[in-house]
């Protein structure tokens, strides 16, 4: 899987016009001699043919060597490390609160008559369509500007991460809170409830004992892709707030077309996916065993 | 009421394939408060891109320095910006940039994705399962991701704006066409079709096809909406249509610089955004509704 993605990455990149030796020593325009290039060229490589190219660098990436930036002459691998945790301090924190926002508003706008799902539908709708960049310059303005109670930059403490996380989560929890609530009133319609609101359990409990467990299912296999949104959302989110990370890394990189950075960015975040997408699976058949229990059908 | 209905659908096939008021096909469905809004939305918008001069008379390029950086008043009912320009009649004029990017890009996804998703899902095990691999690659570029890489290679503007954002949205459209012709390939009526000694082509064309395109529809309305706010996103961090375009990311971009001072340069186009994907949204799900209930 990773090994497919360095090659569309490897092959994309080798598409982009021009030469990366130019790039490297200052972009097209700049009065480089033959000399300088042809000394980069061979620094960096690119006097070898394609695939000699092609075949190092994989052979790199499986050492866990992600090569050298064009723009900021350091090896990409310790940058892209050093960038990460803050990523994935928003991108987790992000999900949680996400998760509690959805699961609070399914839970208490079902079984509340027509205006409480109509209310908890409306603002997950609004949500999901909250663009993260409209949203983080109006919650700046509201708290930072106006009432001057949140940092508008995200410092090291947590006061900086309110807003950042916020960001992030509220458009999420619309997407999961719609899921959810979906699948809640499917549980709530089908046999096992009835058969549970018959051995007299309550309202309450038929909520939180017996179809909630449904409801969070598709919820969370979604999560994987939500993870996978959250951090596109941190470039952003890290841009606005000015918060080092991946995603301003990222932005950073492209901007400047450094292609090493992008690659390897790129490389980091498929693989954070990969691993987030294996740990959903995981976390669904936790969550429902039927597929491993042979249709014992454990619907508790 | 919940139990209601597991009687009715209890009592055979057909009593309760559908509440009673929503039967009786397409046109007949009760119409809600935010379908009717949706709808109103939808016309200003349409209205703003086509006839701009209609809902705002003014020159959106007019510049009146003495006038910059105004509040929301009765004379500019969203304030003006670092030049003095109407924002109300900026954001006007924005519609139509907006929505034809988001339109296209939605077009483009759509368009690769029915290609990617047709061929997976009627040339055979041995090619499914190759663009399934190519499929599961590109998803392991989430979200912006595969359209940064898009920019990166061919360089930022809203050219490759638009068709990094389709890109991007291609693998989740081809996924959707895919599981929907294996589902319609398998149904009864093909079965019956194939039986009656149809061609393969025939009924490709004359069953199938029909039935896998009419939920592409849905797709594309609520497509829109997302490929808006993506464009958007794209011009904001400066990689799509630049400022001085009276786009709404654009704006939003420009507005940027001065958030502490002058909230409305940003806010009202930014506002736009989200109403627009709002109402795509929601129109992508009566349609929906309305189809299934048909």
């Amino acid at each position: 899987m990773l090994w497919a993605v360095a090659t569309v990455t490897f092959f994309a990149v080798r598409l982009i016009p021009g030469d990366p030796a130019e790039a490297i020593l200052g972009g097209p325009g700049s009065q480089t001699s033959p000399e300088a290039l042809a000394a980069v060229r061979v620094e960096y490589g690119l006097d070898q043919p394609v695939l000699v190219q092609y075949l190092q660098q994989l052979g790199r990436l499986a050492t866990g060597d992600l090569g050298r930036s064009y723009a900021l002459n350091m090896d990409v691998g310790p940058l892209v490390f050093s960038q990460l945790g803050g990523t994935l301090l928003l991108a987790v924190l992000s999900l949680g609160v996400a998760w509690l926002i959805a699961l609070l508003l399914a839970t208490w706008s079902t079984g509340r008559g027509r205006l409480a799902a109509r209310i908890g539908s409306g603002l997950e709708i609004v949500g999901a369509a909250l663009p993260h960049f409209w949203l983080a310059t109006t919650l700046i303005v509201v708290f930072s500007v106006w009432w001057g109670v949140l940092p508008p930059i995200s410092t090291a403490d947590a006061r900086g991460l309110v807003l950042p996380v916020a960001t992030l989560a509220i458009p999420l929890a619309g997407f999961l809170g719609q899921v959810m609530r979906e699948s809640l009133n499917t549980a709530l319609e089908s046999p096992f409830v009835l058969s549970a609101r018959a051995r007299g359990e309550s309202d309450r409990g038929v909520l939180w004992r017996h179809a909630l467990r449904h409801a969070a299912l598709p919820a969370i296999s979604l999560s994987g892709w939500a993870f996978g949104s959250l951090i596109s959302g941190a470039v952003v989110v890290e841009t606005i707030f000015a918060r080092p990370g991946l995603g301003r890394t990222l932005l950073n990189a492209v901007t400047v077309r450094d292609v090493p950075v992008v690659v390897g960015v790129v490389m980091v975040v498929a693989l954070a996916y990969i691993l987030m997408t294996i740990v959903t699976d995981l976390a669904s058949s936790l969550a429902d065993p039927r597929p491993t229990e042979h249709g014992n059908g454990a619907l508790s | 009421m919940s139990e209601l209905e597991i009687q009715a659908s209890a009592t055979g096939p057909g009593a309760g394939r559908a509440p009673a008021s929503a039967r009786g096909g397409f046109g007949r469905m009760r119409v809600t408060v935010m379908e009717l809004a949706a709808v109103l939305v939808a016309v200003l918008l349409l209205t703003a891109a086509i006839f701009p001069r209609l809902l705002a008379p003014g020159d959106p390029l007019a510049i009146d320095p003495l006038a910059a950086f105004g509040a929301p008043s009765w004379e500019h009912w969203f304030g003006t910006d670092e030049s003095g320009r109407d924002i109300y009649t900026r954001v006007v004029d924005g519609a139509r940039d907006s929505l034809l990017i988001g339109l296209t890009a939605t077009l483009i996804g759509l368009g690769l994705g029915a290609v990617l998703g047709t061929i997976a899902g009627t040339l055979g095990a041995a090619v499914d399962f190759t663009v399934n691999r190519f499929l599961e690659v590109l998803f392991a570029f989430p979200g912006l991701l595969l359209a940064l890489l898009f920019i990166l290679v061919f360089g930022p503007g809203p050219g490759s704006a638009i068709v990094a954002v389709g890109l991007s949205t291609a693998p989740g459209y081809a996924r959707i066409i895919r599981a929907q012709l294996l589902r319609v390939r398998s149904s009864a009526f093909v079965e019956a079709a194939t039986v009656q000694g149809l061609g393969r082509g025939r009924i490709l064309a004359r069953h199938i096809l029909p039935n896998t395109l009419a939920p592409l529809l849905v797709l594309g309305t609520l497509g829109i909406g997302q490929a808006i706010v993506w464009a958007a996103a794209l011009s904001y961090l400066g990689l799509g249509a630049q400022p001085p375009a009276a786009e709404w990311g654009a704006m939003l971009s420009a507005g940027r610089t001065y958030i502490t001072s002058a909230w409305w340069m940003s806010f009202f186009p930014g506002l736009f955004i989200v109403l627009t994907a709002v109402c795509a949204t929601t129109l992508g799900r009566s349609i929906e509704r309305r189809m299934r209930h048909a």
